[in-house]
């Protein structure tokens, strides 16, 4: 029916005795791109990662269309052909790009098609060169990640994730390595993929672009979420909300 | 001081050294192939497996690297075949203790160059929902053979050297050669040069060899 498509209630995690992610409750809808902001250390990686079980969590549940990701409703922690089973419904784009150094372009997003997907090699190709062509790389599939700029390896990121189809997309800071005359061309890119519908949780440091591409904003501190909203309202809240004024106000002189 | 060099027995008995190296790459080749089988097996098993597995892998290393391989090649030739029922040719017993003292270096090798990857390329492979062994097949593997080549190289010219020592049991490898021939003609001096200089000269193309192997791997790594 109308559930969301992301649904996550009451997640915890810690690591040791620090406690990461404090009760979380976040829906994402289908199609609905959310932004996540909130200063360094907050959890927004460690809620990223719960989410496609790169990390486990020791309370509360994510649901991926109705799914548990990682465990069984048992609560048993899922061996690892589901794991990788349920991770290949969400696609994941890094901070540090983690491109397969020893594959050209084209492999690095051919691999999950053929060994994930079981795709044949000329269909995967086939899919590769699309998804190359619509980051802007069609001309350098046959590039090994060494020659390429971060702007372009970030590109080939994004393309190894969305080939594979995935749900639901999580993008973690992924300008942030970047020179900042490379930012604008990834970004470019994930403008496009939200107005074709594709589904996105994005954790980004890029508050005008958070404003402008995103449904929703959530603010994390401390982690739990301090407060949400549609981009507009969120921001204009910050007067009274402290902690999300103080985090905005970094941006403020330089992005408004 | 009365010693003067004739060269002219050893170039008379020069198939006991040529066959000698010949036979002296031919152990190293076998040796490091056997080895490489052990060390991959080991490490892939050491770096996923428990505690009880690490401990056992980490004595067996430890025990081969730190025996010299003369006491371990003694012993597995004279002293195995006396407390369990085994009989093999010097050769064939020479092969085994060196492929298990190859394979005790290159687990430690194969170990480390699996765990210097770095851990966002499995996160990577995760991600796209590559099973264990998927991510160890096309992501883990590769990338540990392009840390591991230098280390393999170095291994490969030091068991070569290391050949030598199966003249200790009369395998006839290019040692043995030389010493049959100062045995034969008492020419210590020009059968020692000889044997010498065709180690040096083989050890340096090999090493020649195998750094144009290297390179041609580290461009597609980090060009
Ligand atoms: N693997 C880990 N082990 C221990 N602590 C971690 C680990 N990953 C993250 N943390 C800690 O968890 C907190 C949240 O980190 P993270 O989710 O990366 O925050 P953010 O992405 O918002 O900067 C930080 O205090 C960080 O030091
Ligand atoms: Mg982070």
């Amino acid at each position: 029916m109308h559930e969301p498509l992301l649904t996550i209630r009451d997640l915890k995690k810690s690591f040791g005795r620090t406690e990461v992610l404090k009760s979380i409750d976040l829906d994402v809808g289908r199609g609905e791109v959310v932004a996540v902001i909130g200063p360094s250390g907050s959890g927004k990686t460690t809620l990223l990662r719960c989410i496609n079980f790169l990390e486990t969590y020791d309370g509360g549940s994510v649901r991926i269309d109705g799914a548990e990701v990682g465990y069984t409703e048992g609560r048993k922690r899922r061996g690892e052909r589901a794991l990788a089973r349920m991770r290949a419904e969400t696609g994941m784009v890094f901070q540090s790009f983690n491109l397969f150094p020893h594959l050209t372009a084209a492999q690095n997003v051919m691999l999950g098609l053929t060994k994930v997907r079981r795709k044949t090699k000329a269909e995967a190709r086939e899919i590769a060169g699309h998804w190359l062509g619509r980051v802007g790389l069609g001309h350098k599939a046959e590039a090994l990640p060494s020659e390429l700029s971060g702007g372009q390896q970030q590109r080939v990121g994004i393309a190894r994730a969305v080939a594979m189809e995935p749900k639901i997309l999580l993008l973690d800071e992924i300008t942030s390595a970047l020179d900042p005359e490379l930012v604008g061309e990834v970004l470019e890119v994930v403008r496009g993929l939200a107005a074709e519908g594709m589904t996105m949780l994005m954790v980004t440091h890029e508050i005008a672009f958070a404003r402008d591409a995103s449904s929703r904003i959530v603010f994390m501190a401390d982690g739990t979420i301090a407060a949400e909203g549609p981009p507009v309202e969120l921001i204009a809240s910050a007067e009274a909300n402290p902690r999300l004024f103080s985090f905005l106000a970094r941006f403020r002189a330089s992005h408004f | 001081m009365g010693y003067s060099l004739n060269f002219s027995v050893v170039w008379r008995n020069f198939d006991k050294l040529w066959g000698g190296l010949a036979l002296s790459l031919e152990l190293a080749v076998i040796s490091l192939a056997i080895g490489i089988a052990i060390g991959l097996v080991l490490a892939v098993i050491y770096v996923s497996g428990g505690r009880f597995t690490r401990m056992a892998i980490a004595v067996y290393v430890e025990a081969f690297r730190n025996t010299p391989l003369i006491l371990l090649v003694y012993l597995v030739f004279y002293g195995l075949p006396q407390i369990v029922d085994i009989r093999y040719d010097a050769t064939t017993s020479f092969v085994a203790t060196l492929s298990i003292y190859a394979g005790a270096y290159l687990v430690e090798v194969f170990r480390s160059g699996l765990e210097a990857i770095p851990q966002g390329q499995i996160d990577a492979g995760r991600a796209i929902g590559l099973t264990p062994l998927q991510r160890l097949a096309y992501v883990r593997l590769p990338a540990m053979v392009r840390i591991s080549l230098p280390a393999l190289s170095n291994t490969f010219i030091s068991l070569f050297k290391d050949t030598s020592i199966a003249s200790v049991i009369a395998v006839p490898e290019l040692t043995w050669g030389a010493q049959w021939i100062n045995l034969n003609t008492f020419r210590i001096v020009e059968a020692y040069l000889v044997a010498t200089a065709m180690y040096l000269v083989t050890g340096y193309v090999m090493l020649f060899g195998l750094r144009l192997v290297e390179r041609r791997f580290q461009v597609a790594r980090n060009a």
